[in-house]
């Protein structure tokens, strides 16, 4: 039996400065992840929000932040009634230098089994994290449907 | 070839700004595949019934199969079996199966790793951490023209199943 978890890996050729400025400066977040903007000081124990249309999707608390290594959030999706109820899963970045790139590992874990966030956010991650690589490596988003993306 | 029996055992999707063409194109030529498949050959037969070989850099076949499935530009499934003597006996057959579908103005390309029968996770260790390498490589291949050259660890794990499972590992 597997665990209830989500894990990606990917490679990108930057930094993990430039890395970390990706996954946590606003005006970043915005033009790669899915019309999401990320919002925080991204110190332990504060709010982090992810808004779409100016409506907040996902609620967070910054768990861990150690730039540019690693960084952890608490994650409740308040845009479903179920989702809502659900207790806050935990995300989890590594950055891992290789040579000229960065080795990325993002584990999405704590789900209760048959949760309704998990095969959610299993399927926002991989064009999340491909629309990620794309604008570090080519400074083009990928424009995706946006319409089924989590 | 029946492959009902074979269960998925590892998924990976990415999406990547090209055409379904030209993913196609990726997956199944050898000039391309030598680029983000650290220097491996990738040799196919246009027809399911074929031979599928990804054949080493010292001219070797590194992995053998045949074509399940050739639906250019949308489905390639191939059997995908490691050479080393005793280890299709030890393991049975493993399946991998890439779908390509227009998302948006990419392609969303999904690998499933299938096997036909239960296999351990030390040896599925070998391949969770080899495809999202060779995956994000050819990423950068078709969006910047340049490969990532990734420096693996050598997957100690699977290696050590594998010879404990009789399979004829070169080099231990």
């Amino acid at each position: 039996m597997s665990k209830p978890e989500f894990v990606y890996t990917t490679y990108i050729k930057t930094t993990p400065d430039k890395l970390w400025h990706a996954l946590t400066d606003r005006e970043f977040t915005h033009r790669y992840w899915m019309n999401c903007t990320l919002t925080s000081d991204w110190k332990a124990g504060s709010r982090m929000t992810m808004e779409r249309d100016g409506e907040v999707k996902n609620e967070c608390v910054i768990l861990e932040s150690d730039p540019p290594r690693k960084l952890s959030y608490s994650w409740v999706s308040i845009f479903d009634e179920d989702m809502k109820k659900e207790k806050p899963s935990r995300v989890t970045y590594v950055i891992e230098q290789r040579g000229d790139m960065v080795k990325l590992v993002v584990t999405h874990e704590g789900f209760a089994d048959g949760s309704k966030t998990l095969p959610s956010v299993a399927i926002g991650w991989p064009m999340v994290l491909s629309s990620l690589k794309s604008i570090l490596e080519t400074g083009q988003p990928l424009i995706l449907d946006p319409s089924k993306d989590a | 070839m029946d492959i009902s029996r074979f269960k998925p055992s590892l998924v990976y999707t990415i999406y990547i700004a090209a055409t379904p063409e030209r993913v196609w194109q990726a997956l199944t030529s050898a000039d391309d595949s030598r680029q983000y498949f650290s220097g491996f050959a990738v040799e196919v037969t246009s027809e399911a019934g074929g031979t599928f070989v990804l054949r080493a850099p010292d001219g070797s076949v590194h992995i053998g199969g045949k074509v399940i499935t050739y639906a250019p530009p949308r489905k390639l499934a191939v059997t995908f079996n490691v050479s080393w003597p005793g280890l299709v006996e030890a393991l049975g057959e493993t399946l991998v199966t890439y779908e390509i579908e227009q998302a948006g103005d990419a392609v969303r390309l999904t690998m499933t790793e299938s096997h036909e029968r239960e296999i351990d996770e030390d040896i599925l260790s070998g391949g969770r951490a080899g495809w999202p390498a060779i995956l994000s490589s050819l990423k950068s291949v078709l969006e910047t023209g340049k490969p990532l050259v990734v420096k693996m660890e050598l997957p100690v794990k699977m290696l050590a199943a594998l010879k404990w499972l009789g399979v004829k590992v070169p080099g231990m």
